[in-house]
This record gives C-alpha cells, structure tokens and sequence, in this order.
C-alpha cells in the first residue's frame, strides 16, 4: 500500500493543467497499491480549490494558506509541501516537472534525504518501488530508473504534457486539513513578475506548436508561421539560431538551451534538427518538418515531412486548416 | 565579494552515445568530453563580477581524472583556484550524492555566491542547484537570465512559463545560470600559459565528509537507445496546396492531433 502525495502548482488562483496530470498519474500510483491519493497546495486564498481536487480523486487536501505565501518563494512553498509530508507521511510523492517544481521538489528531497526521479516519460510501481523512464543525453539514450530499495520517500517529477488529466469516475472525499508553514525562512522573493505579452501562448504549456528556424530569413516573416499558429492554436517556438540571430526572444526557444516541450503537435519549419534542437522536442507525440533540404536531419525525427519551400507550404497550410475548420 | 562555480564535466553533446558493457551507463570509449554549457554562464558571470568587485573564484567539481581538463580550461580563462572531490571508487551515486559532496566541498571555500548552470548536460536532472542550496541552507534562484546586484543582495530575472519572475535575494546565495546571462569569453593564450602552472588540489568525498557507504538514493537500472521513430511519411509538394491539404488531413484522421 503506497499513500501518494501530489504536489499542485496554481498561479492567480488557477490549477495548473501540469498539476492535474500529476494527481491522474497519482490516482493510479495510489489505486494500484490500495493507498490512499492526497494533495497539497500553497498560496494565499486557495481554500477553494479543493473541491476540483477532489473531482480528480484527492481524498485529502493538504492547504497551506497564509498571506506570506501570495507570491511565490521556494523556500516557502517547499515548507507547505513539507508539513504536508510530516502530516500525511506519503511514500510517493509527485511534482509535475514545471519549472516551479523542478524548483521545489529538489529543494524538498535534500530537506528529507530522499533522491528525485527527474522529468520523467514512464513511472510505475512496482512492489510498492517507484520505476521510471526518462531521455538523458540529449534524448540519445533512454535511462530507466528507481529509487533505492526500501527509501521512505520516493520523489518523481512527471513532465507535463506527458500524461493524461482526467477526473475520476468517483470524486475523491476531498477532506481540508489545514497545515503551516510555522516561521518557515523565505530569503529569496518573487518581488515581480513580467508577464509574456498578452495573448501569446507559451511553448512550455502548448499543446501544439509551430517553431521556425533560420530558414524563415528574417523576423519580417514570423506572421507567415503566426498564421498557422492562429488556425491550429498553436504557440510560436524557435530554433536557437532564429533566437540568436535576433529575430525572437529567447522565450520562445526550443532545444537545450531553451524549453523542453511534449505537444502532441510540432510543426517544424526551415529548422535543420540539430541534436541539440531535438533534446528539447523529440518526445513530441508528432512531428511534422517542412525543409527544402531533403537530407535535413529533422526528416529522421518526423512522422510527416514535406520537402518543399517553407514560405509556399506553411501559407497553404494555413489555407487548408480554414479550410478544414469551415 | 568570493565566488564557488561548481561545474560539471560531461560528454559534449555532439558526441555519438553508446551503451557501455553494464548495460546502464554509457562506453566512455571515444566520447569528447567538455565543461556543460550553462556551467560557461556560470563562470563568465563570476569572472565578470570579480573583475569589477574584486575577490576570488574558485571552481570545483566532483569527478575523475580526466575532469582536471575541464578545470584547466577554467582557470585558463581567469578562475583563481580549482578543487576536485575525486569519484573514482566512490560506486553509483545520485544527484543528492553529489549535492552533499559539492556542499562539504564549498562549505571549506569562502562564497558569497556558489554558481552552477541551472542544468547539467547529460544527465539532464537539473536537481542540484536546489538540492545544494539546502544542503548549505542557503536562498538560490535559478534559471537566472539577467542579475543586478545590490548591496548585500541580488535581483535576478528567471524565465517561468509565460512570464519572468523579478526575484530578489540577500548574499549569499546560490545561482543557476541560464543562457542568455552573457556570452562566456575565450581563454586566451597567456591565460592557458598560467593556468598550466596552477595546482588542483585534489580531495576525496570522505575528506569533505561524504559516506560512499550510504548509497545512492535513486539508481539508473538501465541504459538504452531510444526505440526508433517509424519512418517519415513523406508528402509530394508538386503542388504546395494539395500537399497541404494532404498533410492536414493525416493530422486530423490518422495522427488524430487535430
Ligand atoms: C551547447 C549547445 C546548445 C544548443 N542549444 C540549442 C537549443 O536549445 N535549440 C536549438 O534549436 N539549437 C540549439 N543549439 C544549436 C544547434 O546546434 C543548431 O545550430 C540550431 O538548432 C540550428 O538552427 P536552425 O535549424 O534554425 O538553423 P540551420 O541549421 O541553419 O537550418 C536551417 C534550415 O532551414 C532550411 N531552409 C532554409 N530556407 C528554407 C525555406 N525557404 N523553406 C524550407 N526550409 C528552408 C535549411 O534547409 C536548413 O535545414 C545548441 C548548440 C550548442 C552547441
Ligand atoms: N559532478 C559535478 N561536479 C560539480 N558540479 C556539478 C556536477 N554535476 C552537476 N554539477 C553542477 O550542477 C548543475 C546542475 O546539474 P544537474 O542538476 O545535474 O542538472 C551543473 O550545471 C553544475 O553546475
């Protein structure tokens, strides 16, 4: 039997969809080992989320409510999730692999000596041990790991994108326990933060993207991709070599160096498919490159390709998504 | 103002991948290895701020032999003083493993700011600027993309999913370097002249007060290459249009994704 803990990330009052994927994969953890699933979430006034986590199967909820937890802090938010731990004693916690918890889940596995399965693709249990998968070098190879044997917590950062939402065929009990953060120290202070600008859609979160390359030539002709970014509701990513030549901001990178994405679509278009471009969106579910070179590399890691001029397909593409919507 | 860089030295990430003998690492054989990317950050940014602040910086890593390279090649371009926590014989070890490592080994150096790149090459884990952070029970932000400073604290910008957080923290702290932070110098050839005179000191994880015995928290139990992906399907572009309209079709009723 293995009580599972599932850490939720929410920002102005919003569950994050990362966090809902993680109490799914958490209510299957718990369901196969007959334990019990909980949730924790920190903030200032998030006492009414714990009906929609409960929807998803949470039994408890451990709330962490305190004014000085408004914005967010590592080290304040790591106490919330560590009073949560004490309280509810988990053997397998779960903090989906966004960057707030990649943030707090290392922070919370030095507090408590336990080792952390990072970002991973697959996780399982297996005789009450967690195992998982996850792509290292680049994605050229593909580790599968465990936690120690016998280890009273077991940590695991699912990446987001990677697995299902859904709630649960029989809502959770969803039973409130408060916890504190006591005189928790919080030295380092989000004391602002810049919002991307309005209505652009972020590639971490995206469910499609589109990402151009140095083959779009200049910044002049991002509306040709933002079209069809338009027509599939899609985000607008970028390769490196776009991103350092200028014409976009490094937000919107893929790769390495930029953001780690699993949409379930990544049009790629006048992008070559460095190695280092594929670490960041090879576990796309699928992956379409327009290229004018028949031998570019990203033809190897596509399901669909057209060889052809990026500025007469991506348009026409955009005509038939219309096309298609109409 | 005294600067720690933890770097790490891993396979460049061009380097062909092999499954080594074990079957859950990879064969060294071949590999070229470097200092990890965001680690340059790391040190062009303590270098720079030592420049203008005075201080010293000290870089450290925890690995074999054969990262005296990677150590070289920062002092080379300005570091001060370099320490390996030596691996070999050590057996697996983890990230927390590594963590309480680094820690005794700074904890022993002067450091108002440890840096590190907010992640490593290879391992990809992008556990450790955090776990070290406790570990020595300081504040840390990370991934940093531009810093001020101020008096006795930073004000640093970290890149979130559709947003930047402005965080401030008092000194010292830990960072995690992100691209973007600036664009790591060369060493220049007086630079590598000097460094070849330097001395490494060499220590071993029991003298910075680390128990090999107790095992590593989390296992890698297999190493494999990716399955394959199937092969492309490629579309006639003859006519731009159909070929379009071909793909969006696929994407809807075979790929299922639209
Ligand atoms: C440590 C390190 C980290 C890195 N991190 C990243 C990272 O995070 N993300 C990343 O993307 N890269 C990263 N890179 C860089 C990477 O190696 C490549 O240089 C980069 O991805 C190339 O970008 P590109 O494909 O846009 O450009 P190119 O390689 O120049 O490819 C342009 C492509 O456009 C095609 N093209 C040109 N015109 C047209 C047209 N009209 N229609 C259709 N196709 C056309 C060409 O055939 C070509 O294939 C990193 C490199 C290093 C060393
Ligand atoms: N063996 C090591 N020795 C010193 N520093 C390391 C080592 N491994 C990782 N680091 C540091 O920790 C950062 C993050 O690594 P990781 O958490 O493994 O992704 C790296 O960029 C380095 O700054």
């Amino acid at each position: 039997m293995s009580n599972v803990l599932v850490f939720i990330e929410q920002r102005d009052g919003k569950i994050r969809k990362a966090s809902l994927e993680a109490l799914t994969l958490g209510r299957a953890l718990a369901g196969k080992t007959g334990g019990t699933l909980a949730a924790c979430v920190a903030g200032s006034g998030v006492g009414g989320l714990v009906p929609e986590l409960a929807a998803y199967g949470a039994a408890k909820v451990f709330v962490a409510d305190a004014p000085e937890l408004a914005a967010y802090s590592c080290e304040g938010y790591t106490a919330a999730l560590d009073a949560a731990v004490a309280a509810f004693g988990p053997s397998i916690l779960l903090v989906s692999a966004t960057t707030m918890g990649k943030d707090v889940a290392p922070r919370l596995a030095a507090r408590r000596k336990a080792g952390v399965l990072s970002d991973v693709m697959t996780l399982d249990v297996e005789g009450g041990r967690l195992v998982a998968t996850r792509p290292v070098y680049s994605g050229k190879a593909k580790a599968t790991v465990a936690p120690a044997a016998g280890a009273a917590l077991q940590i695991a950062t699912p990446r987001p994108n990677v697995f299902p939402a859904a709630k649960a065929d029989t809502p959770g009990a969803g039973e409130a326990v408060a916890v504190s953060i006591g005189g928790a120290k919080i030295r380092a202070r989000v004391v602002k933060v810049e919002a991307a600008a309005a209505g652009e859609l972020d590639v971490a979160e995206a469910d499609k993207i589109v990402s151009g390359g140095r083959g779009i030539k200049g910044p002049e002709h991002w509306p040709v991709l933002r079209a069809l970014c338009h027509e599939l509701g899609a985000a607008l990513g970028a390769s490196r070599a776009a991103v350092d030549a200028g014409w976009i901001d490094h937000s919107h990178q893929v790769g390495q160096t930029g953001k780690v994405v699993s949409p379930s679509l990544y049009v790629a278009c006048g992008i070559s498919g460095a190695i280092q471009h594929l670490a960041g969106m090879g576990s796309s579910k699928v992956i379409v490159a327009i290229n004018k070179d028949p031998e570019a590399p990203i033809f190897k890691a596509a399901t669909y390709g057209i060889v052809g001029d990026l500025f007469q397909i991506v348009p026409a593409m955009t005509e038939a998504a219309k096309k298609m919507k109409a | 103002m005294n600067h720690v860089v933890c770097i790490a030295y891993v396979p460049d990430t061009e380097t062909k991948i092999r499954i080594g003998a074990d079957g859950k690492s990879i064969d060294e054989a071949d590999v070229k290895w470097i200092v990890s990317p965001y680690d340059e950050f790391a040190l062009e940014e303590a270098l720079k701020t030592k420049e203008a602040k005075g201080g010293t910086v000290t870089v450290v890593t925890y690995g074999p032999a054969r990262a005296d390279a990677g150590l070289r090649e920062c002092l080379a371009r300005g570091a001060d003083e370099a320490v390996r926590v030596a691996s070999e014989g050590t057996g697996e070890i983890d990230s927390l493993g590594v963590a309480t490592i680094l820690a005794g080994a700074v904890k022993a150096l002067p450091h108002d700011v440890v840096w590190m790149g907010n992640k490593g090459v290879g391992t990809d884990a992008q556990l450790l600027v955090p776990m070290l952070a406790e570990l020595l029970d300081l504040p840390h932000v990370s991934p940093v993309m531009k810093l001020e400073w101020g008096d006795g604290k930073i004000t640093a910008h970290r890149e979130i999913e559709g947003a930047t957080e402005v965080v401030e923290a008092p000194l010292p702290a830990v960072i995690g370097a992100q691209k973007g932070l600036n664009e790591p110098r060369y060493a220049s050839l007086k630079g590598i002249m000097a460094a070849k005179k330097k001395t490494i000191t060499v220590k071993q994880p029991a003298d910075v007060g680390y128990d090999a015995a107790a095992g590593a928290a989390v296992a890698w139990t297999k190493l494999e290459l990716p399955a394959a992906r199937g092969a492309v399907k490629l579309i006639p572009a003859d006519d731009p249009n159909k070929a379009a309209e071909e793909l969006l079709k696929l994407l809807r009723d075979e790929a299922k994704v639209l």
